[in-house]
């Protein structure tokens, strides 16, 4: 049975759509990536997934329960941390993980082995009077997600959990939700940092509510299949540019550090072809061929569910 | 319980948040020092000046009394040559007693005779209150008068009002506010403390954490507001030490029937402040609803500072829905008469309506919030 399963998933606030017919499974002990910009319904789905928001037609359920019609029995299965911070700043470390322990029902003899594992996963060992508000990023995140699995629900919902949390703590961080789906938890996870997304087992690309793409990175990355990137190192990479945009067989151009990278419409013309070109016109530069990101995946990926 | 877990946060995070804590409690206090010795209509040391036209013993006899009392001040023997308008003009007193020649010889022939008193108007509460002072003391010293002069000739006639005020003989207008001052304190904090405690947590986001976990709406605001209920609690009923301590309020009735009374009242607080949070996103027009809806009504149109019988009928009409209005009655029942609720009996179950009303709102309100939309 997966996890999670969305059927024709829809939300309206008035005229606006702000989920559109979402469908997709979840599996167990799968880390699930739920990439999109901002106001493009992560956060709506999300919400109607944990029990918070009545759909406006279709259906999801979550460990088997349905939301719509039971969400207060979805609430016991599953965690929820979000973008913004939700531990109680003026509170110790000890005093917040008592709270969720508390409001989860957690009973007294699970409670200690449950807080000695949150103290340890989050690293807040010997800092539990520690005055939560007074921790840096990286130590609040982990103490969030170690309340939101307090109660080891099966499923987990973490939305966009490392905003604002140095690089260091943010890969610590995935290796604790690593662990978590090996040991057979279920989480799904919004964010628009795409490198993170590499983390995630599968990916869904939602755009403006929609479903855009769904897969493993690799299979994201497959839409440019046929369509080789050609990455140009030019002394004018404007003027490059420019110049590669009034060629037929280029897609499209975009700048990328230093270098232009060009979508090529087929595998026709390489490398070569393309200094040669340029050459022509009196443009020096060395071109070759790039492995398609996950950025111009996600990109391509949006321009195209807009058209 | 989950309850309890959200009451013990509470307590916890209220015990940490200094700022909170000392507008719970020590700014009753403050308040009630404030208004405590500033709202006092007592009026003493009042500047008098006299013409004395007759200087006789009598004469001076009456002088005396009004300097004895109290009340007044001798500030200036205006002689008979003097305007005593003009000494009014001047503002060298407030008022002035005019005891015309012959008083003396009139009064010992037990003969009707008067002192005149000419008293500044312009401020007319004080006007009143000294106009006041002045008959009670020349009946008094009439009284003394005919009864000497019954003596002399005791077929006179003797008819005289004898005023008594009953709970407060001083009408001290301490004892008379301090009851409008716990009401008034008690509302602040109860509303304003749950409302933005409440919103707060909308703001932080800790709210929506909250309602992602399986606590109803009901078991978090029970949680909520029973500590403020508790520290509501102790701060008013500290305010009643405190009054009885500095002001020498008197407490005549039973401390149950006021614990009871004053905590029907904070619960239609408390209510109303969680009602308030529900329609208030931000903790800024969360305290300015709060302020509003019931620090304004409970001050003006409870009866606490301005009789509700001279509010003109509307105004009265509006005092029905201001709880103050009852409490105050309740308190002042208790806490100066010393009756029993077989006497303010209609007052508590308003209260009580208040609060249920309140409840029922505040929970339909919850509910909406909670639930999961259309």
């Amino acid at each position: 049975m997966n996890a999670i399963e969305v059927r024709h998933l829809t939300r309206r606030f008035g005229a606006f759509v702000a989920v559109n017919d979402l469908s997709f499974d979840v599996g167990q002990g799968e880390i699930f990536g739920f990439l999109g910009s901002n106001g493009a319904g992560k956060s709506t789905t999300i919400r109607m997934l944990c029990g918070l928001l009545r759909p406006t037609s279709g259906s999801a359920t979550v460990g088997g329960t349905d939301v719509g019609r039971d969400p207060e029995a979805v609430k016991l299965r599953i965690g929820y941390m979000s973008q913004r911070f939700s531990l109680y700043e003026k509170l110790t470390v000890d005093q917040n993980i008592a709270f969720f322990a508390g409001i989860y029902g957690l009973p007294r003899e699970r409670f200690a082995a449950r807080r000695a594992a949150v103290l340890e996963m989050s690293g807040l060992k010997g800092r539990e009077s520690a005055l939560t508000g007074s921790l840096s990023g990286g130590w609040k995140q982990r103490l969030g997600l170690g309340c939101a699995i307090l109660h080891e629900p099966p499923i987990v919902f973490l939305d966009e959990p490392t905003g604002g949390v140095d690089p260091l703590s943010r890969r610590r961080f995935w290796r604790l939700i690593e662990e978590l789906a090996k040991s057979g938890t279920t989480v799904l996870v919004t964010t628009h940092y795409l490198d993170e997304a590499e983390h995630c087992h599968r990916i869904a690309i939602i755009h403006a509510g929609r479903l855009a793409a769904l897969g493993t990175v690799a299979e994201l990355k497959r839409i440019f299949a046929g369509r080789p990137i050609l990455e140009v190192q030019a002394q004018e990479p404007v003027e490059a540019m420019r110049r590669l945009d009034e060629m037929p067989d280029v897609e499209k151009t975009s700048i990328f550090g230093s270098a232009v990278h060009a979508v090529m419409r087929s595998a026709d013309a390489g490398p070569e072809a393309i200094t040669a070109r340029l050459a022509s016109v009196g443009i020096s530069s060395s071109c070759r061929v790039v492995e398609p990101s996950l950025e111009d995946a996600f990109l391509d990926i949006a321009e195209r569910s807009v058209s | 319980m989950k309850a309890l877990a959200v009451a013990v946060k509470e307590i916890r995070q209220i015990s940490r948040d200094r700022r909170t804590l000392a507008i719970l409690l020590f700014v009753p206090a403050f308040f009630l020092l404030l208004y405590g010795y500033a709202l006092n209509f007592d009026i003493r040391n009042i500047p008098l000046a006299v013409q004395d036209n007759d200087r006789t013993s009598t004469s001076r006899g009456v002088i005396s009394a009004f300097v004895q009392s109290g009340y007044f001040d001798l500030v200036q023997d205006v002689p008979r040559s003097v305007d005593v308008v003009d000494v009014l003009d001047r503002g060298d007193a407030r008022a002035v007693l005019v005891i015309p020649g012959g008083f003396g010889s009139d009064a010992g022939r037990g003969q009707p005779t008067s002192v005149q008193m000419i008293i500044n108007g312009d401020n007319a509460n004080t006007a009143t209150t000294v106009m006041g002072y002045a008959v009670g003391l020349v009946s008094a010293i009439s009284a003394r008068y005919q009864r000497e002069a019954r003596v002399l000739a005791p077929a006179a006639p003797l008819l005289t009002a004898e005023t008594r005020v009953w709970y407060n003989p001083e009408l001290r207008s301490t004892y008379f506010l301090v009851p409008g001052l716990i009401a008034y304190i008690a509302m602040l904090t109860a509303v304003v403390s749950t409302a933005l405690s409440i919103v707060r947590e909308k703001e932080v986001g800790t709210m929506e954490q909250v309602r992602m976990s399986p606590v109803g709406p009901f078991a978090y605001v029970i949680g909520k507001t029973v500590p403020f209920f508790c520290v509501s609690l102790v701060s008013s009923m500290g305010i009643i030490g405190l009054s009885m301590l500095l002001f020498d309020l008197p407490m005549r009735g039973s401390w149950l029937l006021l614990f009871v009374s004053v905590s029907v009242f904070l619960v239609g607080a408390l209510a109303f402040g969680v009602l308030i949070s529900t329609l208030a996103e931000t903790q800024q027009v969360a305290f300015q609803v709060a302020l509003l809806t019931s620090y304004l009504p409970t001050l003006m149109l409870s009866g606490f500072i301005f009789p509700i019988s001279s509010m003109p009928v509307v105004l009265q009409a509006i005092t029905y829905t201001v709880p103050a209005r009852y409490f105050l009655i309740a308190l002042r029942g208790i806490v100066l008469k010393g009756v029993g609720a077989e006497v303010f009996w209609p007052q508590l179950v308003a209260l009580a309506v208040f609060a249920a009303v309140v409840l029922t709102l505040a929970s339909l309100r919850l509910k909406r919030e909670w639930g999961m939309g259309r």
